[in-house]
Order: structure tokens, then sequence, then C-alpha cells
């Protein structure tokens, strides 16, 4: 994994010695290929040159040395739970994936970083490691994956308590499952990866996949309320759990049965789920869902119409290429796409098939077959990747949602699309941004609407400042058009 | 160009562009080529165009008309189809039908027409050329003052002339009388509404629906004017709101990401309905807009009306005007085709904006040397000078005038390489009709006969109306520390807060701006040596009561004018005077004590500053206004209350006085 940057380390995008945008590693779909348009694109979008690249500077001689409670440590030593205050331990769960962080650790600036890392094993361990932090007056904060985007695991600067992370990651294992019932209980430690492979050998899922899933944490979903990709058939994480049981300084909280509905209320969920990583270790229970026909019924496809995407025809194989851009007249450079997934029983996924491709062919779209639908899917999780080359020639940005009524979609979208430029014009900025977006999710009465903003930062004193003013008022945009604060960006720490 | 609103305090530092005359080309180069040339007007980002009979398609099934039809219906027990029908009715009677070709024919016709009227038309190049990026940026709105029925044709000719999209233009019903010129208007732009639809719910749906389609999509900008009607005594009018409301409510509710709103300055050197304004206020009845009436006014075109200035100002942006001012996400809570009142924030805030708006078109007026001779020459008049004032002297008053009104920030137009003699001397060959000069003396040109006096004052006074923006603030604040004895700053604060709540219907104050409008007094007295402001007090320097004296008594005649109607209210007001026989009482009450002496301002005959006085006593509670039965409209005088406010007015009596009891 990374210190400084998104997901693995020997996955990366970066630009070979012929100029070619090149993804490194074996692991995706896209590893080892080269991506002609990519070149093009961040030098067209951005006023990006390759001749002008930041270097990172790497320099852990810079972490402060770790401030520890005496007495804590004596007392856990005792109970034999694992603890570390190495340096890199320590910086490695300082931060998670907002651009400031980022910004600041490829700067080589390192501010307050925890003082102290333990790694509980169990539930119990948690109890303990929470009591003596109660006894001894110390600071925890709950690491999971570590891909949070709300600056959950920032260590506040002013703290002068000893600060210890509190790393899930040992809590990783499936501790049961109900047949019967179609529930599983499940450590919070576990990534989201490991959750569906392992639920898949006994052939089930959770149909939890949010584009951070192969480093995000269970925990770190409950506490942020995360949304997956498929949550139209499978739900959100609202709708997953059942049961949570949380570890407080006041003891330990949990519902007295697994029944899945009660109308005794205020839910205490509700006060767990999206609060953000205040709360402690959370372990849990979650729906499965017959996994039977899964891997048969699994087919994708492309809806086109007018709108905009560039990128993606470098994708196509060559003569779909030209059957799109030539036989049916789409502008390579004016074409939505949409990625969708069909996944359930097989007359389901006819059924819906053919409901959306009668709904594409009454706009004069069409299907780009389930080769392009794969790439399509797979992209979402290499995306997260393409921050960190912007980053090396001097583009930062970032993404963010909301949730909006469907009659607001269009005008929000236009709306914070110009703020975002207009913004960016203000305060000095020398190269048109991205200002871009797409809807990744639907419901009855609205829909998730993904912004990307992006720009080229050369000649500018404090990029990050600037970045955060614009996403600030880009957010004051959303909120006085209807929309929501947020729609699923707690990110994943836990 | 930045598009923030910026109201910069010290005039002298506001920045307006040059000036081009559009008719020099005209003169040189033949006006069919003209009129026929390639017409290829940038347009709105990405808009595709569309037909007068898909707009229409798009208003009537609209999810607000279709709301309101069965709103409608279901309060009614009619049909919605019948109800349907009658919008499309209603459409029909107001949807412009712009052709480009009546465009051309007006090309030609006002081309020959102008040249006759006018030496020059005068455009600020600057302000196109910012007009043209904007139309491309965002929904235009274009708010020209209103001082003259030329004024949208010429809006229309100029834009044609600079190749920008035309605009369609909200016109009053009246002028659909004038069978082929109302037709003809139509095609040229102009949509048509009914002078008042009070709670006629489905017209307004319509109307405002009309007009936000076209706006949101960028078909065309939308012009209107902002005062409603033409101002007869070259004032801005007070603005209203109905239109601005509608136009500001899709960036409001996010349909849009901004509309820009150009405030347009169109000033006359000599308006062409001059004298029929004067009549019109002295109460000869405004004759009914008729196609015939408009050829008769062919005699028109036998005289010389100068130049016409048109200031096409910086645009404003709706969202710049609404931040920090407007929370928005109040829109987000009820559907948006849902017709909603404006909530009493938005009210205020689109008055606000209105009043910025129409200050903004006041101060890109430009100012003739004749403006300023119609002031001094008013005075001199009032001062009981009979044999009038010698030129040199005029000159010299002149002169010192136009230093003045420079420091105050006026626009004004004086030729500075000529020598200010000739420069007086042609401003007054330009308006022999209103003044005569004979032995070295120049005096208006008064007849003995009391109405024929007052349509020469009346006109000459809406030359003089046109500088009064320039010194309204100052001349509160001199005629307060005139009435006031002491020169304690609390007293003379107080003095200026009530005459200006009392003329706010009279002259473009901002509602709630009175300590802003204090402080940009005081500025410019300061700045201009008059006064010195200290923490406590204010004081008047040498140097400075010339200045005070001319700044007291533009304000005069109408604290007279208002005192009398004061008067007129407490002595001769029955229990039955309605508010239609309030302006004949007035104005022959006014006449019997003019002819007496005891009131020595003609213009006071003005029905407008009446009309605007009466107003002013309703807003105050002095009067009332019954309503319902047979007292319908009926005036209930407050007898105390008009009294004091006369002695008040009159200095008789202290300001605190009045405060503390009508407050």
């Amino acid at each position: 994994m990374k210190w400084n940057g998104w997901g693995y380390s020997d996955s990366r995008f970066l630009f070979n010695k012929k100029g070619q945008a090149e993804f490194t590693g074996k692991r995706y779909r896209l590893s080892g290929m080269i991506i002609p348009g990519l070149k093009d694109w961040m030098e067209g979008t951005f006023g990006a040159n390759l001749q002008h690249k930041t270097q990172p500077v790497l320099n852990t001689s810079a972490v402060q040395p770790p401030m520890l409670n005496e007495a804590f440590v004596e007392e856990l030593k005792s109970t034999g739970i694992p603890f570390s205050h190495e340096a890199d331990d320590r910086v490695f769960r300082a931060h998670g994936h907002c651009l400031h962080e980022i910004f600041a650790l490829r700067d080589g600036k390192i501010g307050r970083v925890p003082d102290m890392v333990v790694w509980p094993n169990c539930h119990n361990d948690v109890v303990k490691i929470v009591e003596l932090a109660c006894k001894h007056n110390v600071c925890l904060i709950p690491y999971g994956g570590g891909t949070s985007v709300s600056s959950a695991l920032e260590c506040p600067p002013e703290e002068t308590r000893s600060i210890v992370s509190l790393d899930t990651s040992q809590m990783n294992r499936i501790l049961w499952i109900d047949e019967k019932n179609l529930t599983a209980h499940v450590e919070s430690g576990i990534v989201g990866q490991d959750l569906e492979r392992l639920l898949n050998e006994s052939g089930y899922c959770t149909g939890h996949e949010p584009d951070s899933m192969e480093f995000s944490s269970l925990g770190g979903w409950v506490a942020t309320r995360a949304s997956g990709m498929k949550k139209n058939i499978y739900g959100n994480i609202e709708d997953l759990v059942v049961h949570i049981k949380m570890v407080t300084p006041r003891g330990v909280i949990e519902k007295s049965c697994q029944g899945p509905r009660m109308s005794t209320g205020p839910d205490i969920h509700h006060f767990i789920l999206g609060s953000e990583g205040l709360l402690t270790a959370i372990i849990k229970i979650l729906y499965l869902r017959d996994h039977e026909k899964y891997s048969e019924s699994l087919i994708d496809m492309q809806k086109l119409y007018h709108g905009l995407s560039s990128i993606f025809t470098s994708f196509l194989d060559g003569l779909k290429k030209f059957y799109i851009t030539k036989f049916k007249g789409f502008d390579p450079n004016r074409l939505c796409v949409a990625t969708l997934l069909f996944e359930g029983a097989r007359e389901k996924v006819l059924q819906h098939e053919k409901q959306v491709y009668d709904i594409a062919a009454k706009f004069g779209g069409l299907a780009a077959g389930e080769d392009n639908g794969q790439r399509g899917y797979m992209l979402t999780f290499v995306i997260a990747y393409l921050r960190d080359l912007g980053m090396d020639y001097y583009v930062i940005g970032e993404s963010f949602e909301t949730s909006v009524p469907w009659d607001r979609v269009l005008d929000i979208c236009r709306n914070v699309k110009a703020r975002i430029i207009r913004e960016c014009k203000d305060k000095g900025v020398q190269f048109p941004p991205l200002s871009t977006c797409r809807v990744t999710q639907t419901y009855d009465a609205g829909a998730c609407v993904y912004f990307y903003f992006a720009f080229n930062y050369r000649g500018l004193s404090d990029p990050v400042h600037v970045y955060e003013q614009v996403e600030h008022a880009a957010r004051e945009e959303i909120l006085a058009n209807g929309g929501s604060l947020s729609h699923h960006h707690g990110g994943t720490t836990s | 160009f930045s598009n923030k609103v910026k109201f910069s305090l010290d005039p002298m530092l506001k920045k307006r562009d040059d000036f081009e005359d559009i008719l020099e080309e005209r003169r040189n180069t033949s006006d069919l080529r003209y009129a026929l040339r390639c017409y290829t007007p940038a347009l709105y980002k990405g808009l595709t165009p569309c037909t007068a009979s898909e707009l229409k398609t798009m208003v009537l099934q609209s999810d607000q008309l279709l709301y309101v039809i069965n709103q409608v219906s279901k309060e009614t027990g009619t049909a919605t189809d019948e109800i349907q029908s009658e919008a499309e009715a209603i459409l029909e009677e107001m949807a412009h039908r712009l052709q480009l070709s009546t465009i051309r024919f007006f090309a030609f016709t006002l081309s020959k027409i102008f040249k006759t009227l006018f030496r020059s038309i005068c455009v600020n190049e600057e302000g196109i050329q910012r007009l043209q990026q904007t139309i491309q940026e965002q929904p235009v709105v274009l708010l020209p003052s209103h001082r003259s029925y030329m004024d949208f044709l010429l809006m229309s000719y100029i834009l044609y002339t600079y190749d920008l999209a035309l605009p369609v233009i909200a016109a009053g019903m009246d002028f659909m009388g004038m069978k082929i010129v109302g037709e003809m208007l139509r095609m040229s732009g102009a949509f048509f509404i009914r002078r008042s639809f009070g709670g006629d719910k489905l017209y307004w749906t319509v109307f405002s629906e009309y007009v936000k389609i076209m706006l949101k999509n960028g078909f065309a900008p939308v012009e209107f004017f902002l005062e409603g009607t033409r101002s007869r005594t070259a004032k801005s009018l007070t603005p209203k709101l109905g239109l601005l409301n509608i136009v500001m409510d899709p960036f409001l509710k996010g349909e849009v990401f901004d509309i820009s709103l150009v405030p347009v300055s169109i000033s006359y050197e000599r308006i062409l309905e001059e004298a029929l304004y004067a009549r019109e206020l002295l109460g000869v009845p405004k004759p009914k807009e008729s196609t015939s009436g408009l050829f008769k006014a062919r005699k028109i075109l036998s005289e010389n009306y100068g130049s016409i200035h048109v200031y096409f100002g910086q645009p404003v942006s709706a969202r710049s005007l609404a931040e920090g001012r407007v929370d928005r996400s109040q829109f987000n809570l009820t559907p948006r085709h849902i017709p909603r009142k404006p909530s009493e924030g938005i009210q205020d805030f689109v008055n606000d904006s209105a009043f910025r708006l129409v200050r903004s078109q006041e101060e890109n007026m430009v100012l003739k040397p004749w403006v300023l001779l119609a002031a001094l020459l008013l005075q001199n008049q009032t001062a009981g000078n009979k044999l009038g004032v010698l030129v040199e002297d005029l000159t010299e008053q002149a002169v010192w005038l136009r230093d003045l009104s420079r420091q105050f920030g006026a626009f004004l137009h004086w030729p500075d390489h000529i020598p200010p003699s000739r420069v007086v001397s042609s401003s007054l060959s330009l308006h022999r009709s209103l003044v005569r000069v004979s032995e070295g003396r120049v005096q208006l040109n008064l007849e003995p006969e009391l109405l024929s006096k007052a349509v020469v004052v009346l006109s000459c006074a809406s030359y003089r109306n046109q500088v009064l923006h320039v010194f309204i603030r100052a001349a509160l604040l001199a005629s307060a520390i005139h009435s006031v004895a002491g020169s304690r700053k609390q007293e003379i604060f107080n003095a200026f807060s009530f005459l200006r709540n009392m003329f706010s219907n009279e002259f473009i104050l901002r509602p709630g701006a009175e300590v802003q409008d204090f402080e940009e007094a005081c500025y410019l007295l300061v700045k201009s040596a008059v006064l010195q402001v200290h923490q406590q007090e204010v004081l008047v320097t040498d140097r400075g009561h010339r200045t005070l004296a001319f700044l007291t008594s533009i304000l005069d005649p109408f604290v007279q004018g208002y005192q009398m109607v004061c008067r007129f209210l407490c002595e001769e007001a029955t229990e039955s005077l309605t508010e239609k026989q309030f302006v004949p009482a007035v104005r022959k009450f006014f006449i019997k004590h003019l002819l007496t002496g005891e009131l020595k301002y003609v213009e006071v005959l003005s029905s407008d500053l009446q009309k605007n006085a009466l107003a002013a006593l309703l807003r105050l509670g002095a009067v009332q206004k019954l309503r319902g039965g047979a007292n319908e409209g009926t005036l209930k005088v407050n007898t105390v209350m008009v009294n004091s406010l006369e002695d008040t007015l009159g200095g008789k009596q202290d300001f605190l006085f009045l405060i503390k009891n009508f407050k």
C-alpha cells in the first residue's frame, strides 16, 4: 500500500519513456495497458505539461517523537494486545484521502500524528482498550481501511493528550453464517473485497460495493453511512445492517434481538450509522443474498446519447468505435456513457435489460456490449489512482457528491459546474478547471450526482487553500439548489 | 470586467465610457443597404433558436400553467380544456411575433426619421461590447429608462445597428389600440400586457411563464421598463416590481446560473413629448394612443431635437445582488411549479435591487448644459427677477454650477473646448421655445396667463429635474441644516430622516439606506468645502453658504408643494373627497393661491407632485383611503397629523416632536 497516495504500491498511472500513459502492476484489467487518450486529455483539459513535474518529498525524520502515556502503556502491555510506536506505523495511520492530507504528505509536511498504534484482535480487546483509555485519559482514533475523505483521521494539532490509533485490521473474520435467516456475524475490520470473497466461497454476497471496497472496511461503512454501486438491488449500508455492537466509553451498546424491523423508536442504529468515526469499534451482521445465478447473469451494457465523455472512446475496440462514431454519427466529444450492471436471477436480469434498452432506444441510445461495460465498471476502481497522476503534474482535484430531487438534477449540475468555473477564475486559477459530473445512483425521489473538480495549480502560492475555497463555494451552490450536503462521502474509515 | 455591484462612495472615481454617434454613418451610407444588410447576432451559448409557435407550445405545456389550470378548474368548476383555451387566447393576445423583415422596415424608416429629428444618437460602444459578451454567457434583461415613446424602438434600432440579439419588449396594452402600429410593434418584438390584472391567476401565470421561458432559454433578451410608464417629469419613477420579480425568479429557483440585468440610460437633449407632458401634468387629458394621433405628430418632424445619449451600463448580476442577502434554499421545500407569493425577505430584496438599478440608470444619464441653465433660470424666475438675468451672470452661475455638479459626480456633457458663453448661447437657442433673450438678458418665455405660463415652467422643470438625482441627498441635508436651529449632528440627522422619508415617493431613495444617504451627503458637502462634520456637530463654512442656498432652493418647490397639499387637506377637504377628486380639487386650491401670490412656485401645479404628496401622506398614515361600499376611495384625513406635518415642513415645529408623535 502507498503511504502518500491511493491504493497498492505497484499500481499507478505514469507516462513511460515514450511519453505514453500506462497503468502499472498486474491487479486490474487495465494493468500493463497503454492508455492512448490520456496524455492529450491531461494536456487539453488542464493545460498540464509533461515537462512540469512535481517531486514528492519523502522525509519520515520529520515525525515528532511519540508522546506516551506511560501508565496506559504499562497496563496495555499486561493485556497482551499488540501495539507499536514506530514512526512509519504512526504516519501511515495519521491521514485519510482528503486532498489537503495527501498534498501535505507529498510535500513532506507531517503534522500531528498518533503517538501509538494498537491492534485489537477481538471485541473484548476493544472493550479493554476503551476502558484503559478512559482510565488514563488517552484519545482513541479508530482506523479501518484509511480511505476517509472527511478528515476523520486527522489528529487535532492542539491535542495535548496521548493519541492512540485503534487499528481494526486484525478483526477481519466472519464469525458465523446463519443460512436460515440469511445473516452473518462479521467483525468490523474486514475489508470489503475480503468480505465479498469469503461470502462468495459459501455461495453468498452482500452486494455492497463502494468504489473503495478494495480497501475500506465494514466498520467504516457503518460509521459513514456508505452507499455502494449496486445499491438499487441490494440497498445501502443502512438497509444491510441488522445488528450492531458498539463499544463506547460508557459501555457496550447493542439491541437485544436480531429481528429485521421494530416499531419502537428512535432506532438506536441511527445514532451509530453515519456518526463519522466518533464512535469506536463496530461488529455486525449482514443480510445475505442468494448468490447462485450471480456469475452467469452478469451482463453489462453501455447506453449512449448526447452528453460528454471523451476518454471513453479510446477504450472502445476498433470496430465498435467505427460503428459508433462513423456509422451512428456519435461525436466522441459529446458522447454520454452509462455503465449499467444487471445482477440477480436470470429472468429478472433479462427483463431489466429489455426495459433499459427500450428506454435507451427511445432516446437514440444503443448498447455497447458487455466487454465495454466490464471496462466501465473496472474504471470506477482505477479512477482513484488518477488523482496521484494529476498531482505529479501540478493538477489537484477531488470529487464530491450530493443527492437531489429529480426535477433539480439538471439545474444543480449546470449551476455547480458554472460556479466552480467562476470561482476558479475569481481566485486566480490560471487554467480552465475540469468541472464535470455524472449521476451515480438513482432513487424514486431523486438521484445522487457526483462531481469531479480539478485544476492545474501552476502559478498559485497556496493551491490547497484555493481548492478548499472553491469546493466550499461549490457546496454552497449545491445547498442553494436543493441538494444535500453529501450522499455517501463520509468515506470509509472506521 | 467585474460582475460585482459596486456603488463607489466617491463619485469622482466613477469611470464612464466614451460615446460614438451612430447617425454619422447613416448620413454617409445608404439606408437601404443598411436595412437589408446581413444580420447575424451572437446568441446565448448553445442556443437552438425557437419559432414563435414552438414558444407558445412550451408555455401552454409548462408545469406551472398546467397546475394553475387544474387549480382554477377545481375552484370554478369550469372544465380544464375551457380554461386551457382561455389561456391560449391570453397568450395569443400577448405574444410577440418578432420578424426580421419588420425590423428591417423600421431600420430604414427610423433612419430617415432620426436623421431629420436628431443631430446625433450617441452610444457607448464599450457598453455594447460588454452587452455582446454578456448575451452569450447569461440570459439578459435590458432595463432602459423611460422618458419617451421612442425608447423601445430606439433600443431595438441600436441593437440592430450593432448586430446584437433583438429584445422582446414588455409593452402596455394601450399600444394595441393603434391598429396597424400595434401590429407593427408586435412584429418588432413587443409583447402586450394588460395594465392591471389584479387577482387573475391564469393571466398572471401565462404572462410570467411566457417571460420566464423566453429568458431561461436565452431565446432573446427581455426588455422592460422598471419605472412601469414614461416619466412625464424626467425624474425617475419609483420602480414597479412585478416584472423584476418574474425575471429574478429563475435565478432564485436555480433554473439558470445567473441573470444579467443591464440598466440602460437614455437621455434626450429635447424630449419629443415636452409640451405634451406639461399639459398632461396640468390636467389636459392624455390623448389616447391612436394611429392618426401619431401622424399628427408629424409637425414634430420639422423641429430640431438635439442629440440622444444612450448609455449601456455595467451588467448587474442577479447572483451578486443576492449574495449574502438571500438564502436560496428557501425555494427547495416546495415544488417549483406551484406558484407561491414571494416571502417578505424576497420582496425586500427585489425592491432593494430595483432601487439600485434605477439609481444606476440615473447615474449614467447624460446631462446637457441646458439642464443646469434650466435650474438656474427657474430659481431666478421665482426669486422675482422680472427683467431676467444678464447673459454674463447666467454664464458665471452656470460655470459655478458646472463645477459643483462635477464634484458631485454628475455625468455632465459640457464641451470644455468651447468658451462657456458659446455653450450657454447655443443651449439657449436650441430651447428657444422656452426662453427668450433680449437686450442681453435671459428669462423664461412666460405668458401672463397662468396655465400657459405653467406649461413653460413645467417644461423647464422637466429639464431641471434631470439633475435632481445628483443633488438630492445633499439638498435634503442642506434643508435639514436650514430648518434646525443649532448645529447638533443628531438633530440634523433627525431632520434629514424626516425630509427623506417625506420625499421618498418623489425621488429615488433606497428604502432603509438613510444612514448611508446621510453619510454620502456629508461626504459630498465636506469634499466641496461646504461643511465641516465633527463627531457631534455639523458646521457650515464661510464659502459654503452659496452652495447651501442653491441646494435648499432646489428642494424648495417640493417642500412648498407638499406643505400646500397638507394645507388643502386641513382647510378644504370635505368629508366626501375621493382619491379621484383629489387632483382637480388641489389644483383649484393651488390656482387660487397662485393668483393671490401666496404661493410662489407655479410648478406645484404638477399633478405628479400632488399625487406623490398624497402617496406620502397615505404611507405615513396621515390620510387613509377607505375601502368598500359607497365610501370606496374616500380619503379620511387625520387633521392633527397633517397639520403637524405641514408645520414641520415649514420649520414651525421641531422634527423630534413629529417623530415622537407619529412613530
